[in-house]
C-alpha cells in the first residue's frame, strides 16, 4: 500500500479521484438536503411549475403578457427584457464612449481634459448608485398634469412618452429590420467582391442601397398602419392620466441612462487604448499619400483601433449585459427579476437557479461567439506589422 | 538690431495660446466648445453646490425647499445615519475608529515595506481583528453589538475588507489549481472559475444569501452576513485568479526548471520563485480588481444589507427631507469617489514605477 502511493502516477489518478470526487459529493450533499428541506414544505422537485400560471403583473414587457400566463413564458419575457435593455444600454454606451473616447486622443488639450474629467467621475462611482440616483430623478419629475413637453415628447414621472406610429406589430419589426439593413447594406457593398466596380467606386451603388432599403422600410409603415387612426400617435393627457404614444417606463430609463454613462466611461478607455495602439508610422504612411485627415482616420486609423479594441470591447459587453441585473434595485422585471419572484412565489429554488444560470451561460457564450467570429472576420492577415 | 532680441512677455504667452488652442479652425472650433461646456457645467455646479446651497439646520427643511441651490442641511441632519446606519448611537465612536483601522490597514499594505507575504499577512489579520473587536464588542469592556445593527460605510469596509482577505489566498489556489498538470483538476478548476465568472454578482450574492440555508444542514449556515460575504468572496477570487494566472505565465519558464535544478520541492518553487514574481506581473490588474470589487459592495443593499447606500436611502426617506435625494446621493457618491479614485490613482502610479504596463 505505501510502496503504491510512492508510485508518481498512482498518487496523481488519486489526486484526482479525491478532488473532483469531493467536489462532486459537495454539490450532490447540497442537492440532497435541499431537496428534503423543499419536500418537508411541500414543494416537489422537477419542472412541472413551468406550465403553471403565474398571476403576476410586469411593468414592461415586449411580448404580449397576462397574468393567467405560465412560468416559462415570464421567463421568456425576462430575458428578452434583459437583452432589449442590454442591447439599448450597449448601443447607448458605446455612442458615449465613442464621442468621450475621441476627446481624449483628440489633439486639443481643452477636449481631452473635459473627457478625462467625464472617465475619472463617472468610473468611480458605483453602478448602482448611479441607477439609484437617476430612478430618484426620473421619479421626482412633475406628475402628467404638469409634464415637460418638447416636440411631442413628454417627460413625467410615470415615465417618457413618446409619440408612437399606429402600426401593427409585424409591420414594425420589419420596418425596423429593413432600417438596420439600411445601415448594413452600404458597408456590405463597399465590401464585397461580387460588384466588378472598384472599391473607391461605389458611392453611388451603396447610397442607392441605402435609399432603397429606407424606402421599403417608410412604405411597410404606410401599408401596415392600422385603420382609422393617425399615422403618428400622440399622448395627450385624458383626465388624470396620459394616454397614447409610447409609454417608457421610469425603471427602463433609469437603467438605460445609468448603463450608457457609467459604461461609457469604460468604453471610453478602451477606445482610447486602441487608438493609442496604432502604429505612428501606419498614420504617418498614409499623410505622406497625401491623404485628407479625414480619410486617414476612416480608412487607417479606425479600422487599425477597431482591431485592437474588439476582443476588450467583447468583455465589456459581457459585463454591461450582466449589469442589467440590477434592474432588481428598482423593480425592472429583468431575467434575474423574474428568477428571484419564481423562487418567492413557487418555492423552485434549484429549479430557478438552473434556469437563471443556464440563461446566462447561453447569453455569455453566444455573445462570445459572435465577437470571435468578427475578430476573426476583420483579423489581419498574413505577416502584419505591429508598433 | 538689438531689439529683435528683446521680445515683451505677454505676445508670447498668447502665441503659446494660440498655438495650443486656435492652430487651426477646426482646433479653434473645438476649444471654444470645449471651454464652453466646462464653463457651464463647472458655473451650474459651483452655483448649485456652494452659492445657493443651504449648509446649516437651523432653518430646517423649510428653509432648504426655498433655496435655489443644494440643501446640505439634509447631511449635517443626518450624517450619522449614513456613515454609521443603525449602530448604537452613544457607541458611533467604535464604528468611526473601525473605518479609521481599515484606511489604516490599506494604507499600510499599499507601502512597498509590507510587500512580503508574511508582512501583509499580519497587517491584514491584525486590522481585521481590531475592526471586528470594536465593531462586536462584549470584551474590554465595550458593549456587545451584533452585526444586524452594523451599517453604513462601516459595513461597507467589512464587506470589502473580508471579501479581499478571503478571496485573495481562494484566488491564489484556484490559479494553482488551474495551472496544475493533472487535466482533471485544472479542467475541473476551470469549470468553477469559468461558471462563476459567467454570472452576475447579483445573482451569486442572491444565491448565497436566500438560496443557500436550503441546501445548508442547519448548522453550517451561518449568518446571512457572512454568506453574502463568501459569495462575493468566491466571485473576486474566480476574477482574482486568472489576474494571478496571467502573472504566473508571464514568468519565464527557465525560472521554475533552474528551481527544479536546484532541487527546490514543489511548495518552495511555488512560494519563493513563481508567485513572487507573478504577482509583480499582476500588480496592476490586482489593484484594479480591488477597486471594481470596492465599487461591487455597493451590490449587496439587494439582499438586504444596511450599508452605506441603503442607508443613504433611510437617510432622505423620511417625510421632512424627502425632497433632498440629490444631495444625499451625491454626498455617497463623493464618499465612494475618494476611496475609489485614490485606489485607482495609486495604482496608476505603481504601473508607472514598475512600467509593467506597456512594454
Amino acid at each position: 500500500m505505501v510502496s503504491l502511493l510512492r508510485n508518481q502516477r498512482v498518487r496523481n489518478v488519486l489526486l484526482q479521484v479525491l478532488y473532483v470526487g469531493s467536489l462532486v459529493a459537495l454539490v450532490l450533499a447540497g442537492v440532497m438536503i435541499a431537496r428534503r428541506n423543499l419536500a418537508e414544505q411541500g414543494i416537489t422537485s422537477g419542472f412541472d411549475f413551468l406550465y403553471k400560471s403565474t398571476g403576476w403583473d410586469v411593468n414592461f414587457s415586449l411580448l404580449p403578457v397576462t397574468a393567467n400566463d405560465p412560468y416559462w413564458w415570464f421567463f421568456l419575457i425576462g430575458i428578452v427584457n434583459t437583452l432589449f435593455l442590454g442591447s439599448v444600454g450597449l448601443l447607448l454606451a458605446t455612442v458615449v464612449g465613442t464621442i468621450v473616447g475621441l476627446a481624449r486622443t483628440s489633439s486639443n488639450e481643452l477636449a481631452r481634459l473635459l473627457g478625462r474629467t467625464y472617465v475619472d467621475v463617472f468610473r468611480n462611482i458605483p453602478l448602482i448608485l448611479q441607477v439609484f440616483f437617476w430612478y430618484a430623478i426620473i421619479t421626482h419629475l412633475p406628475t402628467p398634469r404638469a409634464a415637460h413637453e418638447a416636440w411631442g415628447m413628454l417627460l413625467t414621472s410615470r415615465g417618457l412618452y413618446l409619440p408612437a406610429p399606429n402600426v401593427g406589430g409585424v409591420a414594425m419589426a420589419l420596418a425596423i429590420l429593413s432600417v438596420i439593413a439600411a445601415v448594413v447594406l452600404p458597408v456590405w457593398l463597399g465590401r464585397t467582391s461580387r460588384l466588378s466596380q472598384p472599391v473607391g467606386e461605389r458611392r453611388t451603388i451603396q447610397l442607392a442601397g441605402m435609399a432603397t432599403a429606407l424606402a421599403c422600410a417608410v412604405l411597410i409603415l404606410i401599408v401596415g398602419r392600422l385603420p382609422d387612426a393617425p399615422l403618428l400617435d400622440f399622448p395627450a393627457l385624458q383626465g388624470l392620466n396620459l394616454r397614447g404614444g409610447l409609454r417608457i417606463p421610469p425603471e427602463f430609463s433609469a437603467l438605460a441612462v445609468a448603463i450608457a454613462i457609467y459604461g461609457g466611461s469604460y468604453i471610453a478607455e478602451i477606445v482610447r487604448g486602441g487608438f493609442k495602439a496604432v502604429g505612428k508610422g501606419q498614420v504617418e504612411a498614409a499623410l505622406s499619400l497625401g491623404l485628407s485627415p479625414w480619410r486617414v482616420f476612416t480608412l487607417v486609423k479606425l479600422p487599425l483601433a477597431l482591431r485592437a479594441m474588439l476582443p476588450i470591447l467583447a468583455n465589456q459587453y459581457v459585463w454591461l449585459i450582466k449589469a442589467t441585473t440590477m434592474g432588481i434595485a428598482v423593480g425592472f422585471t429583468d431575467f434575474f427579476m423574474i428568477v428571484a419572484l419564481t423562487i418567492n412565489h413557487s418555492g423552485q429554488t434549484l429549479e430557478a437557479i438552473g434556469i437563471l444560470m443556464a440563461g446566462f451561460l447561453t447569453i455569455n457564450l453566444s455573445l462570445a461567439a459572435v465577437f470571435n467570429r468578427i475578430n476573426k472576420a476583420i483579423a489581419l492577415k498574413g505577416n502584419q506589422l505591429r508598433g | 538690431m538689438e531689439m529683435v532680441f528683446v521680445a515683451p512677455p505677454a505676445p508670447r504667452r498668447i502665441e503659446d495660446l494660440k498655438r495650443r488652442f486656435f492652430a487651426t479652425p477646426v482646433q479653434a472650433l473645438l476649444s471654444l466648445i470645449s471651454l464652453a461646456v466646462m464653463v457651464f457645467l463647472a458655473w451650474k455646479l459651483l452655483n448649485w453646490a456652494i452659492f445657493s446651497a443651504v449648509f446649516t439646520t437651523s432653518g430646517g427643511p423649510e428653509a432648504c425647499q426655498a433655496a435655489a441651490g443644494a440643501c446640505w442641511s439634509v447631511i449635517a441632519a443626518r450624517w450619522r445615519i449614513i456613515l454609521f446606519g443603525l449602530y448604537p448611537f452613544e457607541e458611533q465612536w467604535r464604528s468611526a475608529l473601525a473605518c479609521v483601522a481599515v484606511v489604516v490597514m490599506t494604507v499600510l499594505s499599499c507601502m512597498p515595506a509590507f510587500w512580503t507575504g508574511r508582512r501583509i499577512a499580519l497587517v491584514w489579520g491584525a486590522g481585521t481583528a481590531l475592526y471586528y473587536m470594536l465593531m462586536k464588542g462584549g470584551v474590554l469592556g465595550l458593549a456587545y453589538v451584533g452585526e444586524e445593527a452594523w451599517g453604513g460605510l462601516a459595513l461597507t469596509l467589512f464587506i470589502f475588507v473580508t471579501t479581499c482577505l478571503i478571496g485573495f489566498p481562494l484566488a491564489i489556489c484556484l490559479a494553482l489549481l488551474r495551472r496544475s498538470e493533472l487535466p482533471w483538476i485544472s479542467r475541473t478548476t476551470g469549470i468553477i472559475i469559468d461558471s462563476v465568472r459567467s454570472l452576475p454578482l447579483i445573482s451569486i450574492l442572491f444565491t448565497f444569501a436566500i438560496v443557500l440555508p436550503f441546501a445548508l444542514p442547519q448548522w453550517l449556515a451561518g449568518d446571512k452576513l457572512y454568506r453574502v460575504i463568501l459569495g462575493s468572496a468566491l466571485f473576486f477570487s474566480a476574477y482574482q485568479a486568472e489576474i494571478v494566472r496571467g502573472g504566473l505565465q508571464g514568468v519565464p519558464n527557465g525560472q521554475e526548471e533552474a528551481a527544479m535544478a536546484l532541487g527546490m520541492s514543489y511548495w518552495q518553487r511555488i512560494g519563493r520563485i513563481l508567485l513572487p514574481q507573478a504577482m509583480r506581473n499582476a500588480l496592476p490588474a490586482t489593484i484594479n480588481q480591488f477597486v471594481i470589487s470596492f465599487k461591487e459592495t455597493s451590490l449587496v443593499v439587494i439582499v438586504g444589507f444596511f450599508e452605506i447606500l441603503a442607508s443613504g436611502n433611510a437617510a432622505y426617506g423620511t417625510g421632512e427631507w424627502r425632497f433632498a435625494y440629490v444631495e444625499v446621493y451625491a454626498f455617497i457618491a463623493f464618499i465612494y469617489f475618494v476611496f475609489v479614485f485614490s485606489l485607482s490613482r495609486y495604482g496608476a502610479f505603481l504601473e508607472r514605477r514598475m512600467s509593467v504596463g506597456e512594454r
